[in-house]
């Protein structure tokens, strides 16, 4: 986010910026807004006429013309008439202006999250975005209610300061004083106002991120009984806001009284001066009259104008909030090589170095030169300890994220060199964390592709037979049409990892990466989707993380992996041959199993 | 959907009136009315000053430009300094009025926002799951705010507008009683017309706050999937499902805001209209001699005076209705019963020590769903170690849900130490009895803080003994920064492994005298899980300790095998004495074992 003061000048920047976006509905909004204008004025124009050619001639002849009543009648109908009109234009119009801007910086932002990577995310709390997303559109875009309104009235004003100057120059010099002071005190306002507005959008933005964090993690709160440490850690963020939004409204509060005082201080310094100009001779007392009410009229339209001056910094902010999003870079460059051979896919690693980047920007190394080769329609398992880095390979293998050094290949394509969506074409992750879509069971899993949506759901069952799926989907109240919930609450986990297979399965994939996709999955329903696997598995080219050694016992290679690099790799007997880390990790049941009964064995029983 | 099952969601009792809403709200919000006597006189004393400069204007005029004695500066120089004094003070009125409002509104509205979020917490796990979490965040968020427009201002407005209304009134009745009746006859289908049309307004924005609602659900999904949606290349299909929650909240607000236009602008056009009524009736009446033109005349400004506050009014009443819209959600939250509810004082603490079991005839079933635990009746002694094993579905997290008061059993009764855990109070019970879920979700914070999320005043150290105990120190010192590693949102820097790791630290620091462990530990490699397994069994001796897992080298670890199958407990024993029998355990077994031996 930028810390760029506030101008004036940023404001009308991002008024035109607005403006330029919706410029119809806008137009549409400042006519309705003249309409509006000229007809107030016309409503006096027209109970002057009437009362000067109806109302006064009646009262004189003491007889009443029902003709010209009526005429005069229609006539201030007429003008209410079109007041109604500009009101109505005015008011929908600057609705739909604000409305339809927000609903554009809502589009653009939530694109922006879709398009920016991982990496970005991860630096970036999802409460933050939420409300990127949300209030700071809303923040940026509501100084356009008051906007239209506000331009009339400038048009007011300059009408009011021409007739002002025909009436007596001198009086309407010393009235049109008053402008610079609007535009000084506005200057001092703005200048005080920003921090505060800044602040207390912030502000806004934290609460809106431990209010998410804390109800995605509502589950761990209650389990451990922490509600009143997290109520606590939200009302801290709440008062906060709270006595930002005090500061803010304090400083609206000093601003607003004076906004509405100074026409009103100015119409009586034009009596004054008036007053001993009229008694020197140097104007007639009714012009002065006319300065004055002119000037009386105009205390509510620069209140107007108060509205829309005091709206621009939070309107300012917004966009800073919003733009810092908008402008954020980094996304995935794409090529334009294919993946779309046929058969399975013939995988390498070379020399890949990876780190990740923390919150605080710094890096932790994750890989460090790893190479390895998968040939095509063979099975490798990935192996090591809890946090060595098994999953970084995994992401690097769909292309979640591209490595540091080094290069990760399918079928001897760099992957940055594949074209947008030609990685996901050819290959699929199924991660260790599932997540599904608020959405229904067949959504999950076609994710939307027409490709995938047979008439019978063919391939959509095949797939979730291949994941031992299908039994409990079929015992769903609605079967595939059945609604999974937000992020599949509705399941149990080991259900949720069955559709996430699905999912992949039914893409029928050139290379498919399980990260220890079957975690939650029961022994035998496990073997099962792995017998499976093997048997259709003829063009598929499979990376496995896993642990049990019935898995691993199914590929044609294992790659071992201690804190982020190859430190073996061979077959499953080789290694357990010759690799004690290997067999330190992968007979841990069967050792201590064995202690087990050996510990039985020498205690009599 | 079922009575039961309807009960349990967020915001499905009858939604409540305009003034039960206002009502309601005053009543969470008591920091709304403090004071507001004072803020009123001073707000009546602002409202007051605005006729100072019309009144010097026309006294100016009368008094020293057209005095019969000629213009009369002196008089007019000291009329327009006092006049120049009111409004100063006026404006001090106005800013202490503005600093009163928002300070009252303020407060009030956080304790409406902490309220509310303390209760969402307090809603039953079920309840819970029926909201999406972007749409609980709208109500302590969005829809909170949607109420400060309201009551920062147009409460008081609301007020005021009465206040002139009659004052108008009366003076107009002083020049003509019948043009006074006119000019309510006008206006009274405008008041008759505001009830149905104040509901369009507000079914209007009740639609608007909840697809707020439905917008914060799709970004959020859109940010929270984002390594899925990458991987699956579905950008653009998402892309498309958060712009249709955008369009249709886009719809719903220009729909609001069309009615909210058509509602004003009524009154402006009533108030035009009035005015031609009184020009053509005062104009027949003046004819036949009762009314003056002055009168006529003064009596057109006195309408003026009428139908200002009607248009503030009819302005003041939308905001109500957006107000009533935000607030009838966050209300819903707050009304929305807690079925898992903390018995508090009246509840009973129970004293630290190993902690007995029983399953009292429990049965559960899901609201609305079919039984999915049938007549479970078992104790479980205290300080023994049990494993429950069953396939996927068959009950066990039913099971673990049950015995942590997460839920409430829909029949029977689940205790410890003999004691109903419904009589348990909170406070007591999550001190003593900690489940560790599959998924232990993380906070975005450092190692250390998410550790000592149990137990807030540990101290670091006592944190690494934790992790050393468990025999995790090793993994510990391999971390770069150590405890202090910052863990990412939802703990996401962390492979899901060492996720578990930290939720266990987290758990085994909280020090209780049950641990119920649900596959706490199913993403961590085998031989880590061992190390795990032997350093809980040695430190749960003199603890109870209920692990469900479908990996048996947990079951063979344990004192004693509970298995679930179809929601029934059908074998209980030691595991070596239940692999013999050649019933359901013997056949988890035999595909166990089938994985292991290759």
């Amino acid at each position: 986010m930028t810390d760029r003061p506030y101008t004036l000048r940023r404001g009308v920047y991002v008024l035109g910026q607005g403006i330029r976006r919706a410029p119809r509905t806008f137009a549409v909004a400042v006519v309705g807004s003249a309409l509006y204008g000229v007809m107030t004025a016309g409503t006096a124009w027209a109970l002057g006429r009437v009362t000067a050619t109806v109302i006064t001639p009646a009262f004189r002849a003491g007889r009443l013309d029902a003709g010209r009543l009526a005429g005069g009648a229609g006539l201030m109908t007429a003008v209410v008439l079109l007041l109604v009109a500009g009101v109505i234009l005015r008011r929908v119009a600057a609705g739909r202006t604000v409305y339809d801007l927000g609903a554009i910086y809502r589009r653009r932002v939530t694109a922006q999250y879709l398009r920016l990577p991982l990496s970005w995310h991860g630096r970036h709390p999802a409460g933050q975005l939420l409300s990127n997303a949300n209030a700071d559109v809303e923040a940026t875009w509501q100084v356009f209610a008051p906007l239209p309104m506000a331009i009339g009235v400038v048009v007011m004003l300059v009408v009011a300061a021409v007739s002002m100057l025909l009436a007596d120059p001198v009086l309407a010099l010393i009235g049109l004083c008053v402008f610079p002071v609007v535009f000084v005190v506005n200057v001092l306002f703005q200048r005080r106002m920003s921090p505060r507005v800044t602040l207390a959008q912030q502000l806004r933005a934290d609460v809106s991120d431990v209010a998410h964090e804390s109800f995605e993690g509502a589950m761990v709160i209650k389990a451990m009984g922490r509600e009143a440490g997290e109520t606590a850690r939200f009302a801290a963020t709440a008062h906060r806001l709270r006595a930002a939004n005090v500061e803010v409204g304090r400083t609206r509060g000093v601003f607003d009284p004076i906004m509405e005082a100074i026409p009103s201080l100015g119409t009586l310094a034009v009596l004054a001066v008036g007053a001993s100009r009229v008694a020197s001779g140097a104007t007639s007392a009714a012009e002065v009259v006319q300065v004055a009410y002119l000037f009386a009229l105009l205390a509510f339209p620069v209140r107007a104008l108060g509205w829309v001056l005091g709206e621009l910094p939070r309107s300012v902010v917004g966009w800073d909030r919003v733009d810092a999003v908008l402008r954020a870079t980094g996304g995935l460059a794409y090529g334009d090589a294919t993946l779309d051979g046929e058969g399975a896919a013939a995988v390498s690693l070379q020399h890949v170095d990876f780190a990740h980047v923390d919150v605080e920007g710094r890096s932790v190394p994750a890989l460090t030169d790893v190479t390895f080769d998968v040939a095509p329609g063979s099975t490798t398992a990935v192996v090591g300890a809890t946090g060595s880095g098994k999953s970084t390979i995994t992401a690097l293998l769909v292309r979640l994220v591209d490595p540091d050094r080094g290069a990760v290949r399918i079928d001897g394509v760099d992957l940055r060199e594949v074209v947008e969506g030609g990685v996901a074409g050819a290959a699929s992750l199924v991660a260790q964390q599932t997540f599904l879509f608020d959405d229904t069971v067949r959504g999950n899993i076609t994710l939307g592709d027409p490709a995938l949506d047979d008439p019978d759901d063919r391939r959509v069952w095949a797939a979730l037979r291949l994941a031992q799926a299908d039994a409990f989907v079929a015992g769903l109240a609605h079967g595939l049409d059945t609604q999974v919930g937000e992020r599949g609450t509705t399941l149990s986990g080991g259900q949720r990892q069955r559709i996430a297979l699905a999912r992949a399965l039914v893409r029928r994939p050139r290379l498919l990466v399980l990260d220890d996709a079957t975690s939650a999955v029961d022994p035998h329903v496990e073997a099962a989707i792995l017998a499976g696997l093997r048997e259709s598995g003829d063009g598929t080219t499979v990376v496995v993380v896993a642990y049990r050694k019935a898995t691993i016992a199914l590929a044609d290679d294992v790659v071992l992996i201690e804190h982020g690099r190859v430190i073996d790799r061979g077959s499953h007997a080789d290694l357990s041959q010759r690799s004690a880390p290997y067999r330190h990790l992968v007979e841990a049941y069967e050792r201590e199993a064995q202690a087990r009964a050996d510990a039985e064995a020498g205690v009599p029983a | 959907m079922s009575v039961a099952e309807e009960q349990q969601r967020i915001g499905s009792a009858a939604v409540p009136t305009v003034a039960q809403t206002l009502r309601r709200g005053v009543q969470l919000s008591p920091e709304l009315r403090t004071g507001l006597g004072v803020t009123l006189l001073l707000a009546v004393g602002a409202t007051g000053g605005r006729v100072v400069v019309p009144f010097a204007v026309q006294q100016t005029i009368d008094r020293g430009l057209m005095a019969p004695t000629g213009p009369d500066a002196g008089a007019v120089t000291g009329l327009l300094a006092g006049a120049a004094g009111l409004v100063a003070l006026t404006a001090v009125c106005a800013y202490f009025v503005n600093l009163r409002l928002f300070r009252a509104t303020e407060g009030g509205l956080a304790t409406l926002r902490i309220g509310a979020f303390r209760h969402v917490h307090d809603l039953s796990v079920l309840t819970q799951n029926t909201e999406r979490r972007g749409s609980l965040v709208s109500r302590v968020t969005s829809d909170v705010d949607t109420i400060s427009n309201f009551v920062q201002f147009g409460g008081l407005l609301l007020i005021l507008s009465a206040l002139q209304l009659t004052v108008a009134t009366v003076l107009m009745l002083v020049y003509s009683p019948l043009l006074t009746a006119v000019v309510w006859a006008c206006f009274l289908p405008v008041f008759a017309l505001a009830r149905p049309m104040q509901r369009a307004v507000s079914t209007a924005y009740g639609r608007v706050r909840e697809r707020v609602g439905g917008v914060l659900s799709a970004v959020s999904e859109s940010v929270v999937g984002a390594s899925t949606i990458r991987a699956y290349a579905v950008e653009r299909r998402t892309g498309e499902r958060v712009d249709a929650a955008v369009e249709s909240h886009r719809v719903a607000a220009v729909q609001a805001q069309t009615r909210v236009a058509l509602t004003f602008s009524s009154g402006v056009l009533v108030s035009g209209l009035v005015s031609v009524m009184v020009v053509v009736v005062g104009t027949w009446r003046g004819v036949g001699g009762h009314l003056s033109l002055g009168e006529l005349l003064a009596f057109l400004f006195l309408v003026q005076l009428f139908t200002g506050p009607v248009q503030i009014g009819t302005e003041v009443l939308n905001e109500l209705q957006n107000a009533v819209a935000g607030w009838r959600r966050v209300l819903a939250v707050v009304d929305t019963p807690a079925d898992v509810a903390d018995p508090g004082d009246a509840g009973q603490a129970l004293p630290r020590g190993p902690i007995t079991v029983r399953f009292d005839h429990v049965s559960y079933a899901y609201p609305g769903g079919p039984t999915v635990l049938h007549d479970v009746d078992l104790t479980i002694a205290p300080r023994s170690r049990v494993a429950i094993v069953g396939e996927t579905g068959s009950g066990k997290t039913t099971f673990a849900k049950l015995l942590t008061r997460l839920m409430d059993p829909s029949t029977g009764m689940v205790l410890i130490d003999e004691v109903d855990l419904r009589d348990v109070r909170f406070s007591s019970l999550r001190e003593r009895v900690v489940l560790v879920p599959q998924d232990g979700f993380l906070f975005d914070d450092t190692l250390l803080a998410n550790v000592r999320f149990a137990r807030p005043d540990a101290s670091a150290d006592e944190v690494r003994l934790a992790f050393t105990e468990l025999g995790l120190g090793d993994w510990l010192e391999g971390l770069p920064r150590g405890l202090e590693t910052a863990v990412g949102q939802r703990g996401e820097s962390l492979s899901a492994g060492e996720r578990q790791l930290v939720a266990l630290a987290r758990a085994y620091l909280a020090d209780p005298d049950l641990l119920v462990l649900d596959e706490a530990t199913s993403a961590v490699d085998p031989a880590t899980e061992v190390r795990i397994q032997r350093a809980l069994d040695g430190l749960s001796r003199g603890r109870t300790a209920i692990s469900i897992a479908h990996r048996l080298s947990t079951a063979e670890a344990a004192d004693e095998v509970l298995v679930v199958d179809a929601g029934c407990v059908v074998e209980r024993g030691p595991a070596r004495e239940l692999v013999g029998r050649g019933g359901a355990y013997a056949r988890l077994h035999e595909s166990w074992v089938a994985q292991r031996s290759v």
